[in-house]
């Protein structure tokens, strides 16, 4: 090859050297005080869902449980990673359908609480097939 | 270690989350169209609903047994799907996800820990979140996994869904049990071969020579050996290779007799089988396309035909390939024949930019932009906007799914209602 008069360059493959993509351009001005300080925007979701997998949505239907602030037509958001426990507002299936209530863990059966006078108390013992479905952790209402 | 987690009767099982009333009750799932069973909860099969049942033969046998049925919900699978795959990723970082319902995990390093307690944790973990029930296979190489899920889902009172097979024993004992026929990728050629020369089970087939196994079953059977053996030879697929092959096919509401019909269905599989190879960012360098008539049609013989057509150049253009797929339809029409079902299938798919130009090619991406525009105006406006001439503009898909459960997790109109 020397004597050809022609040296080859070739490539090196081996070693890699990364360098920065400054996709947006670079513009000889003067840049914004606030790139330094970008910051991402709020989101509910972020706020709201804490687990995606686990996060299921219902709407309320009724008025078992105004006191607690569920109205007809509230967004409920679902978190099933959450254990269930005594007083928490959750959504249960029993005798066919769905229902929100509070529960009430007592030593031999569990009590579905409505929130509102008009309605009575659930009594689950064994012979209800009872499902837990889920625990209520946010509600959305329009106002 | 591998585990081979899979859910149990998956589509039934998602259906049973939002509607817990068919808990224990028989149930099945129809495939596009309404037209066959392609899911059973185990009370259906218990019941002898089979798989593949033609749909308007096992009409009264639904009925009197009090079997629901429903219409498949892909939304509502994909979405549970989804769920469960991000809750198994939470266990190891090594996830293939095998098919809608399957995943292979690797757990590398974990030799301190109790992978099978592990796995239980995980299938409970599954469950509550997600109320989807899957099995959980853990054995050393991949086909020992799916072995010990099949076992797991099938002694499932002993084993509480998840089996682990972890020693000699555990090891030629599940090989014994498992036919040649059920061993993971063992299709029915070499299936009816091996049975031929007496091999009835997984462990008959790990005793043949290796040379034999790699000659007559090339180096893929050699490692499927190889792993019976617990040496895990089948590596994890982490990333999911582009689809080989991409099909739109349907049977018709009714049956369609005319040209014009035809040719119209046709050329929307065709465009439809494009939208989809630009979506992976796919060509296609062949097409097959079919058509056939009702064979359940008493007194009529049945017609069937398809003709597979070479492009003379790799592409993902609806015009291209409805223009071949129409032309192929044409050559099959016959008058007087009631069509029922006709599909486009495309093949030797190739990356888009790797394409193979031809030498009097004048075509390098003649549609290319006219293509993104389409893509992105139904992406803005929703599908179906804008159509070739040829095919109907008033006509949207018109799928039968009479038996259509809720989009629950995808559509805020659609989601539960609680008292």
């Amino acid at each position: 090859m020397q004597d050809s008069g022609l040296s080859f360059f070739k490539p090196n493959a081996q070693t890699r050297k990364m360098l920065h993509l400054a996709q947006e351009g670079i513009s000889a001005g003067f840049p914004s005080p606030a790139d330094d300080f970008k910051e991402l925007r709020i989101s509910i979701d972020q706020e709201v869902v804490k687990n995606e997998e686990a996060t299921f949505y219902a709407r309320v239907s009724g008025q078992s449980m105004q006191g607690a602030g569920l109205d007809d037509g509230d967004l409920l958001v679902i978190d099933r990673s959450q254990e269930p426990q005594d007083k928490a507002i959750a959504v249960c299936f029993v005798d066919g359908e769905f229902t929100v209530k509070r529960l009430k863990v007592e030593k031999d059966c569990v009590y579905l609480m409505p929130e509102n006078p008009r309605y009575q108390p659930i009594k689950v013992t064994e012979d209800n097939q009872l499902q837990i479905w889920g625990v209520v952790t946010y509600v959305v209402k329009k106002v | 270690m591998f585990a081979l987690v899979d859910c149990n009767n998956f589509y039934a099982s998602c259906e049973r989350v939002f509607q817990p009333q068919y808990e224990g009750q028989p149930i099945v799932i129809l495939s596009n169209n309404d037209g066959c069973v392609i899911a059973r909860s185990n009370e259906a099969k218990a019941l002898g609903i089979p798989m593949g049942a033609p749909a308007f033969q096992y009409k009264d046998q639904f009925q009197r047994q009090n079997i629901r049925v429903f219409s498949s919900n892909y939304a509502l699978y994909g979405d549970m799907s989804h769920r469960v795959m991000k809750v198994l990723e939470r266990y190891t970082p090594n996830v293939e996800i095998y098919s809608i319902d399957e995943a292979f995990l690797q757990f590398k390093g974990f030799e301190l820990f109790d992978l099978e307690a592990e796995c239980q944790q995980m299938k409970r973990q599954v469950k509550q979140w997600t109320g989807i029930p899957v099995s959980v296979g853990l054995a050393p190489s991949k086909a020992l996994a799916k072995i010990a899920n099949k076992i797991a889902k099938k002694f499932a009172d002993r084993t509480q869904g998840v089996y682990c097979i972890n020693n000699e024993e555990k090891r030629v004992k599940a090989l014994k049990w498992t036919a040649i026929g059920d061993v993971w990728g063992i299709g029915r050629q070499h299936k009816l071969r091996l049975e031929l020369m007496g091999v009835q089970t997984a462990y008959d087939f790990v005793l043949l020579p290796d040379d034999w196994v790699k000659k007559n079953m090339s180096i893929l059977g050699l490692r499927l050996k190889k792993d019976l053996l617990g040496l895990p030879f089948i590596q994890l697929e982490e990333s999911i290779p582009p689809k080989k092959s991409i099909a739109t096919t349907r049977s018709f509401e009714g049956t369609v007799c005319q040209w014009s019909d035809l040719e119209e269905r046709v050329a929307t599989f065709a465009v439809s089988c494009a939208e989809k190879l630009r979506k992976q960012q796919s060509t296609c360098s062949a097409l097959y396309v079919f058509v056939r008539s009702d064979p359940h049609k008493k007194g009529v013989k049945p017609y069937r035909s398809s003709c597979t057509i070479t492009l003379p150049h790799a592409s993902n253009s609806s015009l291209d390939l409805s223009k071949y797929a129409v032309a192929a339809a044409k050559s099959m029409f016959r008058k007087g024949v009631a069509f029922k079902k006709a599909g486009v299938i495309v093949m030797g798919l190739a990356p888009a930019e790797t394409r193979q130009l031809t030498l009097f090619e004048s075509h390098v991406g003649k549609h290319k932009a006219l293509m993104q525009a389409i893509d992105k105006i139904h992406r803005r406006y929703g599908p179906y906007q804008m159509k070739l001439a040829n095919q109907d503009l008033r006509r949207t898909w018109k799928m039968r799914q009479e038996h259509l459960s809720k989009r629950y997790t995808t559509a805020l109109s659609d989601i539960i209602k609680v008292k």
